[in-house]
């Protein structure tokens, strides 16, 4: 079939569906986390059982995590309505109210689609997006991922249609005068990789997606994958053809089973309409794609290392130069790209460069995909311009902080980036300015931190990440990384001395120097970061034994106020899994800190008309004697 | 390894071409349908694609998906990615670790249990999140989670092998 043929059926199937009734389901894996699946079988029976024939569509994720289950129903002369946290007990109301009816349940609503609808809002204007820009999150949640003609009737394979219709050359300085730059953490510019790779001798070639992302907060490319797969792979193929490449490999993290599931069926749909094989379009161009699942290491998705895991190695790195794109998978010149960046590809192709590189800043072009999550009220997905500043995106997109607690650290760009105090809220995101401030885009995980969370805890746990994910090759590394987490450790447990912080610098600027890639290069970046703007909170653990943010378990006690416990209550008695709270009926509760493990069961479940347990840093706060059990406590190893 | 492992193994082998490039592939899938690698089974790998066992061993031994002794009836998994990290994952595995009397990677002696932890699930919204078998625990607080593991144990009680 040629490509107008396959336009105009997937329009039509598109425009059928548009003129019936139908409900989408978010069911990606937030989705499914929230209760999705109940919430579609619910709706599946409910429909039965009002025997009416809706369509019911499972679609991937539309950002809007904190909202999940989320339900579109669209109806053909009415306005689409938005539904957010629909628990199966909400089905049958929504059926009735205005899958039959006309009631479009507007109090159960996040809101309309449509403009102009009273009594709900207009979602695209949202304070969240008017900052948004979606280009390439654009269709997710909206289409079925599993159904292709939903992708190309929403333009899907027009950059593909137009690239064939390109030389290479061509394609290879449309991307480049795009200012595309890879979204897999560097950020170097596409378009000179893709014509290192062209000129590279040596055959065949291959292109490889990378879709490891490891990074332990983050999971924008998973989203990608869930929602809109087709996007990628349209990328991958004008990738091949513009470097002279007829095999793909998509290298994703065994961790995401219903990405590798969607990805499976898209793969199949674009074989079965030819975008994928031999003879691509009629164009005498072929092109595969083979998915090969990675087996859980975060150094994988350093691109040496993915390769070796390709091969069936072990997946160290190894020293560059050679580049990939001179030798790669099994020595031949390799093409290696992030989910996003390929996703970008066909719309240069569509819509030109000049369309991309008016979007962003001088030296960052197009948008810059998030995922939020920590302590913000909205966690989910955003898309914004280059150039946005964290302000708009944790307060306005994000909608601030949750439980009106105080702000006061947001976490960049994972293990290998920093975490960025208050007064830099006003840092434009692009590439540049986030490695000035210290940090870095990396993966593009965005994490807010607020009062309750401890800058040193938070070092040391990327430490420890990265003591863990270290794949060993490199002594620096391996060694050093962990002798800096010997020395958070006992910064956080209160045996740390002032000279332990120039050991540390000392430490992190010998590590960057000693390590072959980006995995010890970046390692040190939370713990200098958290240094720079948060030594206060280093010097009270070290000097005052204070843990500011009542984390670290070493430096808080849980302590029950007399003149508030209510006696008569049990509670935290009842509940207290080490036996460490005495008192009989009509006496007050006392905590034995010696068996005290810090897990904050009995804050829990103290009732609030009582609020009688709180928390205390230094332990020097305690009357002596529980100090001192506190001390003999943390003497036997209670904490663990 | 039983006769009935010996088979399964077997006929996965007995799919795969033998290249050096499947060998990830193929112990992926025998794990998926062992529960884990015993060591007969990366013998046998190593033999079908003629590759030295310690190479096997070493590639086992490098990924985190890999597992060298069986699983508990009841898979659990803590999550200790950043989000989770920062609502108290840690607080959350050391709960687990003194109710099931079980270190972090290991399994329970009856294997009724084993307990492992993982870097970010993916709904970091609803953190910490803990995911028994494939059943999502979110927002957990140490007394939460001894709660919900409640309807396991009774579970592993009931089974006819625990009632005499
Ligand atoms: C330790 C480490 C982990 C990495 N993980 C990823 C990853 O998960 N996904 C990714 O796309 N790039 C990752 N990278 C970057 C890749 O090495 C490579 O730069 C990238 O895939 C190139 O694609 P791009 O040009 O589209 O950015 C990682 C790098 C390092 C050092
Ligand atoms: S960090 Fe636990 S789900 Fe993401």
């Amino acid at each position: 079939m040629n490509f107008p043929k396959i336009q105009t059926r997937a329009e039509s199937e598109w425009e059928n569906l548009q003129a019936s009734l139908y409900i989408l389901i978010g069911t990606a894996t937030c989705g499914r986390a929230a209760g999705a699946l109940n919430t579609l079988e619910a709706f599946q029976a409910e429909l039965a059982r009002q025997k009416t024939s809706a369509e019911v569509i499972e679609v991937g994720c539309m950002g809007l995590c904190y909202a999940e289950p989320l339900v579109t129903i669209s109806k053909p002369d009415s306005f689409r309505v938005v539904y957010p946290n629909v628990t199966p007990e909400l089905v049958p109301r929504l059926v009735e109210g205005y899958v039959l009816g006309d009631d479009p349940c507007l109090e159960l609503a996040l809101g309309t689609l449509e403009e102009d609808e009273e009594g709900a809002p207009y979602i695209p204007e949202l304070s969240r997006f008017e900052h948004e820009r979606r280009i390439i999150l654009a269709h997710c949640g909206y289409i079925d991922p599993q159904n292709i003609n939903h992708y190309i009737a929403q333009g899907g394979y027009r950059g593909l249609d137009r690239a064939l219709a390109m030389s290479p050359p061509e394609i290879i300085e449309e991307i480049g005068r795009s200012g595309l730059r890879g979204r897999g953490g560097a950020g170097f510019p596409t378009g000179k990789k893709w014509e290192f790779c062209s000129r590279a001798k040596g055959s065949p070639k291959y292109v490889v997606c990378n879709a490891d992302e490891g990074d332990p907060g983050a999971f924008m490319d998973r989203v990608i994958l869930e929602s809109n797969p087709q996007q990628v792979i349209e990328g991958m193929i004008i990738a091949g053809y513009a470097i002279g490449a007829n095999k793909g490999y998509i290298y994703i993290r065994a961790e995401y089973p219903l990405a590798v599931d969607r990805l499976k069926v898209a793969l199949g749909e674009a074989y079965d309409l030819g975008f994928l094989g031999q003879d691509i379009l009629g164009s005498s161009f072929n092109f595969d794609i083979e998915l090969a699942t990675g087996a859980g290491a975060f150094v994988s998705g350093e691109e040496t290392a993915l390769m070796a895991a390709i091969e069936g190695k072990m997946s160290t790195p190894h020293p560059r130069p050679p580049y990939p794109a001179n030798e790669g998978l099994w020595g031949k010149p390799t093409l290696i790209n992030n989910v996003k960046t390929y996703s970008y590809v066909h719309l240069i192709m569509e819509k030109g460069a000049g369309w991309f590189s008016s979007i962003g800043t001088e030296e960052s072009k197009g948008t810059a995909i998030f995922t939020l999550a920590g302590k913000i009220n909205c966690a989910g997905l955003t898309e914004v311009p280059m150039g946005t500043s964290l302000q708009e995106i944790i307060y306005d997109t994000g909608g601030g902080i949750a439980n009106g607690k105080s702000f006061k650290a947001v976490q960049i760009g994972g293990p290998s980036g920093g975490c960025l105090p208050e007064s830099l809220l006003n840092t434009p995101i692009d590439y540049d300015s986030l490695r000035e401030a210290g940090s870095m885009m990396g993966s593009g995980g965005l994490i807010v931190m607020d009062e309750d969370n401890c800058m040193v805890d938070t070092a040391s746990f990327f430490l420890d990440f990265v003591t863990k994910e270290s794949c060993g090759k490199c002594t620096m590394c391996r060694l050093g990384t962990l002798q800096m987490l010997r020395a958070l450790e006992d910064i956080c447990s209160g045996k740390g001395k002032m000279e332990d912080l120039d050991n540390l610098l000392e430490l992190a600027e010998d590590i960057k120097a000693g390590s072959l890639c980006a995995l010890g290069g970046t390692a040190p970046n939370p713990v200098l970061t958290t240094m720079r703007y948060f030594k206060h909170e280093y010097e009270d653990h070290i000097l005052r034994k204070q843990c500011p943010a009542k984390v670290c378990p070493e430096l808080t006690a849980y302590y029950i106020l007399p003149d508030k416990c209510d006696r008569a209550c049990e509670h935290c008695i009842l509940t207290c899994p080490t036996e460490a709270i005495k008192g009989e009926k009509g006496e007050v509760k006392h905590i034995d800190q010696e068996k005290c493990v810090n897990c904050g069961t009995c804050l829990e479940v103290c009732p609030p008309e009582y609020n009688a347990v709180v928390k205390l840093s230094p332990v020097t706060s305690l009357p002596p004697e529980d100090a001192k059990a506190k001390e003999r406590g943390i003497a036997q190893g209670v904490l663990g | 390894m039983t006769v009935t492992e010996k088979d399964k193994l077997s006929e996965v082998i007995s799919k795969c071409k033998p290249e050096r490039g499947n060998l990830i592939p193929l112990l992926q899938e025998i794990q998926a349908e062992l529960g884990y690698l015993p060591q007969e089974a990366m013998q046998e790998v190593a033999s079908f694609l003629d590759i030295p066992k310690v190479e096997v061993y070493g590639v086992v031994t490098f990924y985190n998906q890999f597992r060298l002794a069986p699983l508990g009836k009841h898979h659990v998994r803590v999550c200790m990615g950043t989000a989770c990290h920062l609502r108290g994952g840690k607080l959350i595995l050391e709960a687990l670790e003194r109710e099931l009397s079980i270190k972090v990677g290991q399994t329970a002696p009856d294997r009724s249990f084993s307990l492992e932890r993982v870097a970010c699930v993916g709904c970091c919204m609803l953190a910490p999140v803990v995911l028994i078998g494939e059943e999502i625990h979110p927002k957990m607080t140490p007394f939460k989670m001894e709660e919900d593991l409640i309807p396991y144990r009774q579970e592993i009680d009931e089974l006819p092998e625990n009632s005499n």
